[in-house]
């Protein structure tokens, strides 16, 4: 079975917590606050204002640049405000905060649950589709899904994959997906195979979901999808990730940025965003909801819920039943890469494929202790990197010698914190060290234009 | 024995050749150096802090024995008197620089500033930013795990454990702004170094809006504007509810200082002013419980 080529680590999956969780529709919220970055790149602008009515689907950020991602209200109402409110990492950032009245949805949109397989568009309306729609990468990392199938000149895509792989311990969202919404994938990955003219995908999912690579294929082989395989991987974090995912599929080694997937011909999308392109461009539904696990040892109850953005982190949470007693860890994600969440009164957004809580013991970090040069840190470095190293030069404030060994190739996995047996915050540093190293090339690349 | 003195005549021998070639070499290859480099560098500190924007002291006495115009330049360290000498020795103009004392501008001590989460990450601040706004619910406050003083090479700085909060050491600090680089939060300000280092400023930094603040911390600013209207130097200025005091135009007349509602402006090593009887006593009896704390 394939894998990818150096590092990994094999963590304890806990999807048993979530994975048998239908996916239940969600109440619509009573208020929403929908921030004005959701996305890699520049924030949108808001261009309603204070008492406006708005319908559901409705345009209110519109995409400032590239780089940049709309966004559109999840509900029908009033807009009350729009103003600085805390995110999950109690930050203050721009939101529209929108009251529901009723669920009225902007012209156009097929609400309607059948299948609309035929595609008849031209690749650049397809992309125009998806640019209106708003979609980002709904694995976690955000980055506008126009940009990514928008191929630069003189390259050429030849393979497709979806990344099935959900590699993230205890997330189950993109594994319901798969399991209730595959036809709607596979026609969504038909339609990005047409939009970046390319005759094959691949679908990659770990074999701790063969009930998923079971039903994916069985659908392609009833309904006749042409090109697409599923390849079932070993099960190895982080295998989701996007360089290391090619590498597991086609062998092709990604070579370190600025290279993209794209210089091997390759271009990874996650299964979740390929049902979003399908409802933007057969249904013209822009991104507004997404599928998102609760999940934890401690909770009363374990969810799949297909939600509304917007929606607060606290309404999802009193559904499974509340956070339970004492000192917990929120986290918007999994355990290996979520980043912890400080208020709950934040809003779900387009990134967030899960919301885990982790208990007691499970959430305390060890007593650090001193490097005793195992180098265990090394060999599971899925990038190839030396992290013990990269970790003191970022403590010794040492950017240069960082950008020498290469710090931003770092893809943030944490695989080096998870493994050290001296409990060192291996990463906490790198992260530093990968930020101001990135910011000094930045300004370089900025000298050097003046 | 044949053998010792061959050794003995060998190396000597070799020695003395070698000592001549580099004589020569020396003398032919020789640096010329103004002699001046060297007498600057003694006089300078020597504690190659980087606070004059050069890697080391030779390097800033490079540049000063160099440049013609050395208005740009300036030791925080030395100080004004000793760039004044070195000015003299030199034969050019120092820049006229008042001394400056690093200020750290947060009041939120642990309890005003209530904990809302507990961290239990890396130690250390710039981590901490990296994750989230810190364990208080004010996203501009000290942080407390002291970047700043790892970086203080001259001990200015302590961390106190009691109220969480850095404090500067007037005296220590020589005003190489290196705690200014490693506030990931931006606390620290270089201000006019009064005398008896006396003190007049806003330990704030929260740009939300007051009622935002208010349920933070108990000692922010909340941008009333109440210490803006009462100057008589226009040396307060409120941006995003937030006051400033100038400290080039401030006086330290402390009549902002009582105006204050949450005790966000501090002042050091001064009394208060006496409050005036007009004052409503409602107040009075406020700030007065607070003191007494």
């Amino acid at each position: 079975m394939k894998t990818f080529p150096i590092g990994g680590i094999h963590p304890n999956d806990n999807k048993e917590w979530s994975k048998d969780c239908a996916i239940e529709v969600l109440e619509l919220p009573a208020e929403v606050r929908i921030p004005m970055i959701q996305h890699i790149g520049a924030p949108s602008t808001p261009i309603v204002s204070k008492g406006d009515k708005v319908l559901a689907g409705q345009l209110i950020g519109q995409a400032v640049g590239f780089v940049s991602a709309n966004i559109h209200s999840p509900i029908s109402g009033t807009v009350t405000a729009i103003d600085a409110l805390p995110n999950g990492q109690g930050q203050r950032r721009m939101m529209v905060v929108i009251k529901r009245e009723g669920d009225d949805w902007v012209e156009g949109v097929d609400l309607s649950p059948e299948l609309k397989r035929e595609c008849t568009l031209e690749p650049a309306e397809i992309i125009e589709k998806i640019k209106n729609a708003g979609i980002v990468g709904l694995g976690g990392a955000q980055f506008p899904t126009h940009v990514k199938l928008t191929i630069p000149e003189g390259q050429k895509a030849e393979v497709l994959i979806i990344n099935g792989v959900e590699c993230e311990p205890y997330l189950t969202s993109d594994y319901r997906n798969m399991i209730e919404r595959g036809e709607m994938l596979l026609t969504g990955v038909e339609i990005t195979m047409r939009a970046l003219g390319v005759e094959r995908a691949i679908i990659g999912v770990e074999n701790n979901k063969p009930d998923a690579i079971e039903h994916l294929r069985n659908i392609i082989r009833r309904d006749n999808y042409r090109g697409i395989v599923v390849e079932p991987l070993k099960l190895r974090y982080p295998q989701g990730g996007e360089k290391q995912l090619i590498a597991a599929v086609t062998g092709r080694q990604v070579a370190p940025p600025p290279a993209l997937p794209i210089s091997e011909g390759a271009v990874v999308c996650n299964v979740s965003s390929a049902i979003a392109i399908y409802e933007a461009v057969q249904k013209n539904k822009p991104l507004v909801e997404r599928v998102v696990t609760v999940t934890g040892k401690s909770l009363k109850s374990t969810h799949n819920y297909l939600a509304r953005f917007g929606t607060s982190l606290n309404t999802l949470l009193d559904l499974a039943g509340g956070l339970p007693e004492g000192d917990v860890k929120i986290l918007n994600g999994g355990p290996m890469m979520g980043r912890a969440i400080v208020d709950v009164t934040a809003p779900l957004i387009k990134g967030c494929s899960g919301i885990t809580i982790i208990s007691g013991d499970e959430a305390a970090r060890g007593k650090e202790m001193a490097c005793i040069k195992c180098a265990k840190c090394v060999s599971v470095c899925p990038m190839g990197l030396e992290p013990y190293l990269l970790s003191k030069l970022a403590r010794l404030q040492k950017w240069d010698m960082a950008e020498e060994h290469n710090t931003v190739d770092c893809i943030e996995c944490g695989c080096c914190s998870y493994t050290c047996p001296s409990n060192l915050p291996l990463l906490d540093y790198i992260r530093i060290g990968k930020q101001t190293v990135m910011t000094n090339i930045r300004a370089r690349a900025l000298a050097d234009k003046k | 024995m044949n053998t010792l003195v061959l050794t003995v005549l060998t190396l000597g021998v070799l020695g003395i050749l070698l000592a001549v070639i580099l004589y020569f070499v020396a003398q032919r290859f020789k640096v010329e150096e103004d002699p001046r480099i060297d007498d600057v560098e003694k006089m300078l500190p020597g504690a190659n802090c980087g606070g004059c924007g050069f890697a080391g002291c030779r390097a800033m006495s490079e540049a000063l024995v160099n440049r013609d115009n050395i208005a740009s330049l300036f030791c925080p360290v030395a100080g004004g008197d000793t760039m004044k000498t070195i000015a003299n020795l030199l034969g050019k103009v120092a820049p006229d620089k008042e001394p400056m004392v690093a200020t750290m501008r947060c009041g939120g001590t642990c309890d005003k500033r209530p904990k809302v989460n507990h961290y239990d990450g890396a130690l250390n601040c710039a981590v901490v930013n990296t994750f989230y706004v810190g364990e208080s619910a004010c996203a501009f406050g000290c942080i407390g795990y002291g970047d700043c003083v790892d970086a203080c090479k001259f001990g200015a700085l302590k961390l106190n454990k009691e109220t969480g909060l850095v404090e500067v050491d007037a005296d220590k600090c020589t005003a190489c702004g290196a705690c200014v680089k490693a506030c990931p939060k931006g606390l620290f300000e270089l201000r006019k170094k009064w005398p008896k280092n006396r003190a007049i400023y806003v330990a704030c930094r929260s740009k939300n809006r007051g009622a935002v603040v208010m349920k933070a911390c108990k000692a922010g600013c909340i941008g009333c504007g109440k210490c803006a209207k009462v100057c008589a130097f226009g040396a307060i200025t409120i941006e995003s509810d937030l006051a400033y005091i100038d400290h080039e135009k401030c006086k330290l007349c402390r009549k902002c200082v009582n105006e204050c509602p949450t005790g966000a402006i501090k002042i050091e090593n001064m009394e208060r002013l006496p409050k005036e009887p007009k004052v409503a006593p409602a107040v009075k009896s406020e700030t007065k419980a607070e003191e007494n704390k």
